[in-house]
């Protein structure tokens, strides 16, 4: 195994190796470039990246460009996993037959998917993957939405939601599911990792990616990422409705080690009322109607539900 | 090397599905991702025992769906390595987005393919159904006839796609369960040989020359989409079949075993034609024989490279004939058969202006019989002394009910 990479601050972290460009076509304030770079900056290994349909893909290999600095292949919407699957297995057979070019590097094998892509279409591929073990890491970029089509609904759309599938109007809420639930999914495959990070946190993320690196088979990280466009708030406030994200709850940072283990990594000291998330951004401005306010409360049910499951089976081991 | 070789004897009795598992073997792929459907199965399970036993060496990923089998194949190319699979049919149809994905990205992955028909209604028999969906799919087309043609085109297929200065995946055909479970003497290569003749894979732009960073399957809009599309059809056009007929060349200077892009029998002074793929053009070549004896000059073409069209020699092969026929082995679903469109096309605008009728045949492994064909020339020859298509444009073969003909 190759060394973990020290990190001492952020400063140093932000800018260290540059292997994801800033030049890109990403939103100003979108939350997906900056999961990225942590997540690439969090290594010092070489790196076989794939990234699914979306915007991540179509904001940063725009021919004659490209914004990575490490090999990167996109082929759909549903197959990014199985393409870094098909490089894994390529460079185990080139290792075994001694025909590596560079037999002293230890590549790691990173796909990118939104949650579209992940949760949705690209789901049997990912179950595959994992199912078959391999040695790949796996980050979902969980804006919610299908974004780089406009704001369709995917089924990791939270209940309440206005997107252009499940608008709100004048006799619907919006998206009337509740958000699937990936993590348990994933950890269910007998993943030797799973865990929920949030840009915000970026040393817990930090502390998640070399985990996830370090250990051998599919790793599943789901990385909640603030959308500007379809979230509907104001580009600087990226960082502001991520710390509301984490710290109402409704995101908890968390892991699960070989399906069973589960830690919560993050505790927030106050803890934010969930209507303050909702409050910050216009997909859910209509729940603030008064007709609707019964759906707020229920909201905070459910983030109080879950997180008291989270504890308890923190606590229960199990 | 750590994988053992494999005796062969110069003549294995193998049917078509073992042929191009052997064929796998001998060139020592690096990673096959696959999944099973009737009647290509044999061939990733061939690959498989292969592995099991030492005899080849690599990863074998056993994945959940062929749209599956194509992508890691697709990511295990681009990650620098000899990379093929095996599909049919249902599995084609699943895979089709992945192919244009393939051959956009330049990988040349080789997939052997046993036609077989597309459901509804389900049927497990071959035709040519599932091919047609893949001929703008900017693969090469490989076709084989017989078992040993499967073996053989596989070492042209893996040397024509891997080389530079052509860079696209291309597919072996053949007819299911006629060619791939119809087991028949196949003259073999031995190991080096084989692998001698399709040589080391020379990996280009891999993602594992971490040194050499490199982006697969960007973006592009109306700015460049043109340009890379018309390149690559540039390169089908122009680039693989001299690199296609080089390989001929060369494997029957190995082999004594002549190969053509288009395949002629009995056509220099032949009157009338039939031009087909797969099995048939063997029966046909059968009855062409019969046929003159009762003085019909009959000969047969059969198409040997299907993408990319080889128009040129088409009209070669065709320029003597007063009336032609294209069997058409896949339902046309709304049109003339797929190769009537074809050949008409290439044949529009030649002197000949030869008499053009499309027969549909042979649909869901329907049997294409020597009656059939002699009924067929039969027509033709009708048609030589009219001087005109007496019969209708489109007509069914062996159809039971009321006789279908259209246009
Ligand atoms: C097979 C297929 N179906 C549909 C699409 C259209 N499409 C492209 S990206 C996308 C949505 C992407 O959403 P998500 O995965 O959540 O990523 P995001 O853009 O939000 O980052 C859709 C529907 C496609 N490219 N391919
Ligand atoms: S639409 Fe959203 S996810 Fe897409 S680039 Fe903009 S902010 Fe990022």
């Amino acid at each position: 195994m190759s060394e973990i990479k020290k990190i001492k601050n952020l400063k140093e972290f932000s800018t260290s190796a540059d292997r994801f460009e800033g030049a890109n076509l990403l939103c100003p304030g979108c939350a997906h470039s900056i999961i990225v770079r942590e997540v690439l900056n969090a290594t010092n290994d070489d790196l076989v990246l794939a990234a699914s349909t979306g915007c991540l893909e179509v904001c940063t290999a725009v021919y004659p460009y490209t914004s990575w600095d490490a090999s990167w292949i996109h082929i759909g919407f549903e197959n990014g996993s199985t393409a870094v699957a098909g490089a894994e297995a390529m460079h185990k057979a080139l290792k075994t037959k001694g025909r590596l070019k560079q037999p002293d590097r230890n590549p790691k094998f990173v796909a990118f998917g939104g949650d579209g892509a992940s949760y949705d279409i690209g789901f049997q591929w990912i179950s595959g993957c994992f199912e078959r073990g391999h040695d790949m890491m796996y980050v979902v970029l969980d804006n919610e939405v299908y974004a780089n089509t406009g704001g369709q609904r995917s089924s990791s759309t939270p209940i309440g939601s206005s997107a252009t599938t499940s608008p709100a109007g004048r006799v619907s809420y919006g998206e009337k599911q509740n958000k699937k639930d990936m993590m348990a999914i994933m950890a269910a495959h007998g993943s030797p990792y799973v865990a929920q990070v949030s840009p915000n946190k970026w040393k817990d993320m930090v502390k998640k990616i070399q985990h996830g690196m370090s250990v051998e088979g599919p790793v599943f990280i789901n990385a909640v990422s603030a959308c500007t466009t379809e979230w509907k708030f104001a580009p600087e406030d990226t960082m502001a409705i991520t710390d509301l994200a984490t710290d109402s709850l409704v995101f908890p940072l968390y892991e699960i080690i070989n399906g069973t283990e589960l830690n919560i990594t993050y505790r927030p000291k106050n803890v934010v009322p969930v209507e303050e998330y909702l409050a910050a951004q216009g997909r859910f401005k209509h729940l603030f109607k008064d007709e609707y306010k019964y759906l707020i409360k229920e909201w905070q049910e459910r983030v109080d539900a879950k997180w008291d499951y989270l504890q308890r089976r923190e606590e229960a081991r199990v | 090397m750590a994988f053992d070789k494999m005796e062969l004897r110069d003549v294995e009795v193998w049917d078509g599905n073992f042929a191009a598992a052997q064929a796998m073997r001998q060139v020592q792929i690096d990673v096959v991702a696959a999944y099973p459907i009737t009647p290509s199965t044999p061939i990733v399970e061939g690959y498989a025992k292969f592995l099991a036993d030492g005899y080849v060496e690599g990863e074998f990923v056993m994945v959940e769906s062929e749209h599956a089998a194509m992508s890691g194949c697709i990511g295990a190319s681009a990650a620098g390595g000899r990379v093929a699979t095996a599909t049919s049919s249902q599995g084609f149809a699943l895979m089709v987005e992945t192919l244009y994905q393939a051959s956009g990205m330049r990988l040349p992955i080789i997939l052997n393919v046993v036609n077989r028909a597309l459901a509804a209604p389900l049927n497990v028999n071959g035709d040519h159904s599932d091919m047609y969906l893949g001929r703008d799919s900017g693969w090469i087309q490989l076709d084989a006839y017989s078992p040993q043609e499967a073996y053989d085109l596989n070492f042209i297929a893996f040397r024509v796609a891997e080389d530079h200065d052509v860079r696209l995946p291309c597919m072996v055909h053949q007819d299911g369960f006629m060619t791939s479970h119809t087991a028949q003497g196949v003259n073999t290569l031995t190991d080096d040989q084989a692998y001698g003749f399709v040589g080391d894979f020379k990996p280009m732009n891999d993602m594992l020359d971490f040194d050499h960073p490199v982006t697969h399957g960007v973006q592009t809009e109306e700015d460049w989409h043109f340009e890379h599309k018309a390149r690559q059809h540039n390169d089908l056009m122009t680039k693989v079949l001299p690199k296609v007929q080089a390989a001929f060349d060369d494997f029957e200077a190995l082999t004594g075993r002549k190969y053509n892009i288009v395949e002629s029998y009995d056509m220099d002074d032949a009157d009338v034609a039939v031009i087909c793929m797969g099995t048939s053009v063997e029966t046909a070549r059968e009855v062409a024989k019969e046929m003159r004896t009762q003085g019909i000059k009959a000969g047969v073409v059969g198409l040997r490279v299907f993408r990319p069209f080889p128009f040129e020699q088409i009209k070669e092969a065709l320029k003597g004939a007063k009336a032609i026929a294209t069997l058409d082995r896949s339902s046309p679903n709304g049109a003339p058969g797929a190769l009537f469109n074809e050949i008409a096309g290439t044949l529009y605008n030649t002197e000949s202006r030869a008499l053009l009728s499309g027969y549909v045949y042979g649909l869901g492994g329907r049997d294409l019989t020597k009656q059939h064909l002699v009924d067929l020339y039969t027509e033709l020859q009708a048609n030589v002394d009219a001087g005109k298509v007496t019969t209708p444009l489109q007509q069914f073969i062996g159809v039971r009910g009321p006789k279908l003909a259209f246009l």
